[in-house]
């Protein structure tokens, strides 16, 4: 269950737009059923009483939105940040992609979203979710009422949430975490336990489910080129559906190269894929990598750092120690 | 109608193998998915696939032809061949229709001969819904998931699979398939029927109307302020277009070998910046025209030029897939007036 309501939210934005601190809020909006939940900009008291939610179902991410929402007007855009979504914000921040002035920021707690293709797994027929305390009441069509442990029902994001603390906001409501260690390398290593054999066929197998619809790119907040190559008609590999496996692979190996150094880890690239590619073990690999090599690095965790992979010292790893030649891994 | 004991499924998948590929809902990993039968393939009892059934019609990337370049000299190859003849099993009512929807655009003058020729091999034998999920809406736009359409008709009763052939290709599979069938009155079926009515009369979004919408519409709707916040969160991916099984817009693109080009085809989406983008650019200047093409389309566009018929078949796979959860439902309760309310 989540620590702060969804009145307390209200009530406190409600404050933020009357006393003039900002005229419009980014938050989540209600719809059809529990878990449908739309990002949305509040421009009211009025809005934001009728359609403002908060609760196990607004995983979305809102740092990439300010990218737009603040170039529209003068004032500021009061927005809800997760403990993961700071991050972002950060890294966004780091690559002078929106106006800071232009954000009134507020962290609020999680206590892990949850995963609603966990949950229609179990039943047919979903009606609705509640949570009360670490229990999940599941309302269903045809099974009738099903309770669950919330741990259960966590997304693979949260089951290894790397932090409950926020790393950047204007204020806080309710109290603040700590950078968290949840085995979230362990799947990592269990592919780089694999033979090379087995990891490609793995990867293959994977990515082979990728219908290109690009909602990975389009929700990353890494992800915010004005215009992607692979959009670009002039680029060469613009392509709206792969000419072969490989070019299906390609695309997101790529794509996790480019968001190597500057990928928070936040996991929406897996949460919003409509096949379920595990894509956020291509960017832990890139993480695990870098913070093997260089040292630890976390990207978004402080505004203006700069990745490893983006600045050059002499104690750099050499790539003959990096990568080891020849045998299997030719 | 004819009937099969649960247990001899199998027996039955593996007859219709014989002669024919034959393809069936699985569960994967991702959810259930259309696959080709093998000797132990079970049956997924999911409500439906993750993808939609278009996919053995209108498949996401197809060859259209070959062109092989010799100095001064062009050679056009035609890659078409004959389809082999296949069967899907397990397609339900929304999905059924969708065929209908994709026929009047692949089937009209000009015929689309790569889609002809697969819808003129493929047998499908439809399966009725039984526990519908709160994401169908397929009432609306007049389905019945208890009573679907298809070459074959099956349904799930309890311990039998009944089937019922309503086409010329239907009989004659069905015929085939004799010696391992047996005769029935369809009581069972028509038992199923009642209590699946009962369960979609029950649904969330049984009310849901179209009726505000529809063939002259475009006026009405086009201009109006509502596509503003709809459209506000929309990351403009291609998950909707993808996964629906109406939406049937393509793009041709030629692809160099290095030794000529192959010309293929690719679905497309009217949500991509660089859709239908011509030399003067993208007609659709932001994210909220190409929302708006999306559901006009499917709730005004296509009635207009198809008599009245809708696009749209409440399959609710854009309900379960969308990132941003928008989403046909949510605009049609926005803008479809006193009905929705």
């Amino acid at each position: 269950m989540q620590e702060i309501n969804r009145a307390a939210l209200i009530k406190r934005a409600s404050e933020l737009l009357s006393d003039g601190t900002a005229d419009r809020v980014l938050g989540w909006k209600a719809g059809e059923f529990d878990y449908d939940v739309t990002p949305a900009v509040f421009h009211s008291v009025e809005e934001l009483e009728k359609d403002f939610v908060w609760g196990d179902f607004c995983g979305a991410n809102f740092s990439k939105y300010l990218i737009k929402e603040t170039q529209k007007g003068d004032g500021k855009v009061i927005v809800f940040l997760k403990p993961c979504d700071t991050y972002s914000f950060n890294q966004l921040l780091t690559e002078h992609r929106f106006d800071r002035e232009k954000v009134y920021a507020i962290g609020i707690p999680c206590d892990g979203m949850l995963d609603i293709t966990k949950i229609k797994s179990m039943a047919d027929g979903v009606l609705s979710v509640k949570s009360e305390g670490d229990e999940v009441e599941i309302e269903t069509l045809y099974d009738g009422v099903i309770k669950e442990k919330r741990e259960n029902l966590l997304p693979d994001r949260c089951v290894h949430c790397k932090s409950k603390k926020h790393v950047s906001y204007d204020e806080l409501m309710g109290e603040d975490g700590e950078v968290l260690d949840s085995g979230r390398f362990d799947e990592v290593e269990q592919i780089e336990k694999m033979t090379p054999d087995e990891r490609f066929a793995f990867w293959q197998g994977e990515l082979s489910r990728c219908i290109r619809c690009n909602a990975c790119r389009d929700v990353c907040p890494a992800c915010t080129c004005e215009k992607c190559v692979f959009d670009n008609p002039d680029s060469g590999v613009e392509n709206k559906a792969a000419a072969n496996s490989f070019e299906d692979s390609m695309f997101h190996i790529i794509r996790a190269f480019h968001v190597a150094g500057r990928c928070t880890d936040c996991g929406e690239c897996s949460r919003v894929c409509p096949q379920h590619i595990p894509l956020h073990l291509l960017n832990r690999k890139f993480i695990k990598d870098i913070n093997s090599f260089y040292g630890e690095y976390q990207a978004g965790e402080t505004i203006g750092s700069r990745a490893p992979t983006v600045n050059y010292s002499q104690d750099d790893i050499e790539p003959s120690e990096a990568v080891e030649r020849g045998g299997d891994n030719a | 109608m004819r009937k099969i004991s649960i247990d001899k499924l199998n027996s039955l998948f593996s007859a219709i193998a014989e002669n024919e590929t034959l393809y069936l809902p699985v569960d994967t990993k991702a959810g259930a998915k259309f696959e080709k039968w093998h000797d132990g393939a079970v049956l997924s009892d999911a409500l439906n696939t993750v993808r939609s059934a278009k996919d053995f019609f209108f498949p996401q990337t197809e060859n259209l032809m070959d062109f092989k370049v010799d100095g001064k000299n062009i050679e056009i190859i035609d890659t078409r061949e004959e389809c082999e003849d296949f069967v899907i099993f397990g397609v339900r009512a929304c999905d059924v229709k969708s065929f209908e929807i994709l026929d009047r655009v692949f089937l009209a003058e000009p015929v689309d001969s790569y889609y002809k020729n697969r819808r003129e091999h493929g047998v499908i034998m439809s399966l009725a819904c039984t526990k519908p999920h709160e994401t169908c809406f397929c009432g609306t736009f007049g389905i019945d998931a208890s009573s679907p359409e298809g070459d074959i008709v099956c349904h799930m009763t309890g311990d039998a699979l009944c089937m019922d052939a309503k086409t010329e290709k239907g009989k004659a599979l069905l015929s085939r398939l004799d010696s391992l069938t047996e005769e029935t009155d369809g009581k069972a079926v028509e038992e199923q029927k009642k209590v699946t009515k009962e369960r979609l009369a029950k649904l969330p979004l049984a009310s849901l109307s179209a009726d505000s919408f529809g063939a002259g519409k475009t006026e009405k709707f086009f201009g109006a302020p509502e596509w503003k916040e709809l459209s506000q969160a929309c990351l403009g991916c291609g998950t909707c277009t993808f996964v629906c099984p109406t939406c049937q817009c393509y793009d041709i693109k030629d692809f160099n070998t290095g030794h000529g080009v192959k010309r293929f085809r690719c679905w497309d989406s009217c949500m991509y910046s660089d859709f239908t983008k011509m030399s003067a650019g993208q007609p659709r200047l932001t994210q909220l025209e190409r929302f708006r093409q999306r559901f006009m389309h499917k709730l005004v566009y296509y009635p207009t030029n198809n008599g009245g018929l809708f696009s749209c078949v409440g399959c609710g796979r854009c309900l379960s897939k969308c990132p941003i959860q928008m989403n046909i439902v949510k605009v049609m309760k926005k803008l479809g007036g006193k009905e929705n309310d």
